[in-house]
């Protein structure tokens, strides 16, 4: 019997934007939660994230941006998915995202944005429920 | 002569404890504790009640004391909020310089005392806005300062020879000083009065903050420049804020925050002493920027232990002479990770009870944050109250009429104890790894960092910590609050500005500039007279760390988890 692979998440952070702290947070809950998890470290282009996704074989990206420039960030790894074909990978969003620009986000292909306060394990279950290995 | 409580008295307050502790069970029993395990919000565990017992060892002339003298646990002047009242610091820094310095004006106006400068993420991290990095990010949570005449637009119609800037800024600190410099200097102010301070704290931003350019090594080697310049040109200028801030917002625990910081405060005198500087030259311009979190008793038993502490290194560590040396001057910022986007509105309210521990914790200087900070840069309206808040402490609740009101609190004393004794503990650590460039280049505080922040999230998880409006007393319906958006066409504009000052510049003299510039960062020739003359010829931010990262190399986020 084929052995059922883990779900393998990649935790980035786009931009310049410094604050770490609940990407590494989410990082290691997924960890935890027995997913494989990639994290990019800090200062991340789009192109960087992609390249780095699609090498790794991930079936999530999950970005944090704190800083106010999710607004170009996030639809810009959509796009750049979308235009090398791996469409199919999962993308969601946390940090500091007023509430306006959540449908827009959501609009622009993010699946899911998970603001401050969502407890860890109800991002852990949105993964199990939302997410397999592609 | 020891000033200590009597020794025999203990042996009856503690026989008179056990019985009250007897008596407490029986009522326990009938109705249980609170909580299965009480704690501070860095989970240091709290006892019922405190007695002369649990500081038994305390010497009052020694521990407490008076304040303006050792060891400071009072407070660093004598007359402390009696004579004068802390600097009220708001933190600004929002789209275009121009945008920036109205919101300096209101600030300026509505009673403020100092200035506060907040830069974007691409000047934080040298970066001018029309670098391909820097897409999307222009004046986003700060001001974006390309050339010099961004830094004159910024301070436009301000007294920067009578007012003193605080700029936050760390890996191009050294760049933005030279630009402000030379922006007074062509205004005709004397470099010898200007009076403030850059951040400048590199060794912080590899710890928790994370806003890096080139390796730890040459990022202390430009700072060293800068205190060394300071020290012999501009001797009112605080030429580094060793900060704690940004330590305790990336999830570190008080007593942590404390010995971090300090540890920091240690190599920074190291370095600059191997310079060749006398401790008592630079060691009085040092200040420092702490956190005021939510955990009341704590935090003042925090600020107090800081001042202790660091009069201790400074004298008997570093020898130092001077007793202006000796002191642990601080700016405080009330915690902005404490605050929640549900129920936005406690936000002040958490806000105030952190800016009053930090006015009995006997700050010098104070940002209090506004209540939709966690959404977005601050309103004028949210600034406005955030301010107010700090006047209202100030010259309504009294707290200020008397100078360390909690000094000789049972609980206080012993709480500034244990969290010297273990900060005291982690420093020890340090020393033993080599010295913080050491432990930083281990990961060692950033794992510790990152092990407390996941603890204290679980704790909330599990509602073992309660966050009012969060995991408590939770509303489902929105509560609106009114954003300020940042005009996406910032982005553009900036970089027309840039672009036009680079079209009419003299090229070749920037060249030279920067040419002079590199050769100081490769020798030993200290790189600030070379700075200066680069903006000045109108070089740009990015131009010259581009600079700093050819001849040192590009610093990476090594990625602990």
């Amino acid at each position: 019997m084929k052995q059922k692979r883990r779900v393998r998440v990649m935790v980035a952070k786009p931009g310049l934007d410094g604050h770490d702290r609940g990407a590494r947070i989410i990082a290691r809950a997924y960890r935890d939660a027995g997913f494989e998890v990639v994290y990019t470290g800090l200062h991340q282009t789009p192109e960087e994230i992609v390249e780095a996704a699609i090498q790794e074989d991930v079936d999530m990206i999950g970005m944090s941006s704190l800083a106010g420039a999710h607004r170009y960030l996030f639809p810009a790894v959509v796009q750049l998915l979308r235009d090398r074909g791996a469409d199919d990978i999962v993308v969601c969003g946390g940090g500091i995202i007023p509430e306006d620009d959540i449908a827009k986000l959501k609009a622009a292909g993010v699946q899911e944005v998970f603001t401050p306060g969502t407890p860890l394990d109800e991002i852990v279950r949105w993964v199990e429920e939302n997410v397999s290995p592609r | 002569m020891p000033l200590t409580f009597n020794d025999g008295i203990f042996e009856d307050i503690n026989r008179e404890n056990e019985k009250w502790q007897k008596k407490l069970e029986k009522v326990f029993e009938a109705r249980p504790e609170r909580l299965p395990r009480f704690s501070t919000v860095s989970d240091l565990e709290i006892g019922r009640l405190y007695t002369p017992a649990d500081i038994k060892n305390q010497d009052f002339m020694r521990d407490i004391g008076f304040p303006g003298d050792a060891p400071f646990t009072r407070g660093v002047q004598p007359s402390m909020y009696r004579g004068r009242l802390w600097t009220m610091r708001m933190f600004a820094g929002l789209g275009s310089a121009k945008d920036t310095n109205k919101r300096f004006h209101l600030l300026v106006n509505q009673g403020q005392t100092g200035l506060s400068t907040a830069f974007d993420m691409p000047t934080l991290m040298g970066y001018d806005t029309d670098s391909p990095k820097a897409r999307g990010e222009c004046g986003k949570c700060g001001v974006a300062i390309d050339t010099l005449k961004d830094m004159e637009d910024l301070f436009e119609g301000l007294p920067i020879d009578k007012i003193t800037t605080s700029m936050t800024i760390n890996p191009p600190a050294s760049v933005i000083w030279a630009m402000y410099i030379a922006m007074a200097e062509k205004r005709g102010i004397d470099r010898k009065v200007l009076g403030g301070t850059i951040q400048n704290d590199m060794l912080k931003e590899f710890i928790a903050q994370k806003t890096f350019m080139c390796p730890p090594v040459p990022s202390v080697r430009i700072i060293t420049d800068t205190v060394e310049f300071g020290t012999k040109e501009v001797p009112r200028w605080n030429t580094i804020s060793i900060s704690g801030y940004h330590i305790r917002e990336a999830g570190s625990t008080a007593v942590q925050e404390l010995a971090f910081t300090l540890g920091d405060g240690i190599a920074y005198t190291e370095e600059a002493m191997k310079r060749g500087l006398d401790v008592d030259d630079f060691a009085p311009r040092f200040s420092f920027f702490f956190n005021s979190h939510l955990d009341f008793f704590e935090e003042v038993a925090k600020f107090r232990a800081a001042r202790r502490m660091w009069g201790k290194i400074m004298k008997e560590r570093f020898k130092a002479k001077d007793p202006r040396s000796w002191w642990l001057r601080f700016h405080t910022q009330t915690a902005g990770c404490s605050l929640t986007a549900q129920q936005p509105y406690n936000n002040v309210v958490r806000t105030a009870f952190q800016a009053l521990a930090a006015v009995m914790g006997g700050t010098q200087s104070l940002h209090t944050n506004s209540l939709d900070e966690v959404l977005a840069i601050p309103t004028e309206e949210a600034a406005t109250i955030a301010l107010r808040t700090q006047q209202v402490i100030a010259e309504e609740s009294g707290v200020a009429n008397t100078i360390d009101p909690l000094g000789g609190s049972y609980f206080v004393e012993a709480l500034t104890n244990r969290m010297e004794e273990e900060a005291f503990e982690i420093i020890e650590k340090i020393d033993n790894m080599g010295g913080m460039l050491s432990a930083i280049e281990k990961n060692y505080p950033q794992q510790e960092i990152a092990d407390a922040a996941y603890h204290y999230q679980r704790q909330i998880d599990d509602k073992e910590k309660t966050v009012v409006g969060v995991n408590k007393y939770v509303t489902e319906e929105d509560i609106p609050v009114e954003i300020l958006e940042i005009d996406e066409e910032l982005e553009s504009l900036q970089m027309e500005k840039t672009n036009r000052i680079k079209n009419e510049r003299d090229n070749s003299r920037v060249k030279a500039c920067l040419e002079r510039v590199g050769e100081a960062c490769s020798g030993d020739r200290n790189v600030m007279e070379d700075l200066i003359d680069a903006v000045k010829a109108h070089a740009t931010l990015q131009e010259v760390c581009d600079v700093y990262r050819k001849v040192y190399g590009e610093y990476r986020d090594p990625g602990i988890y």
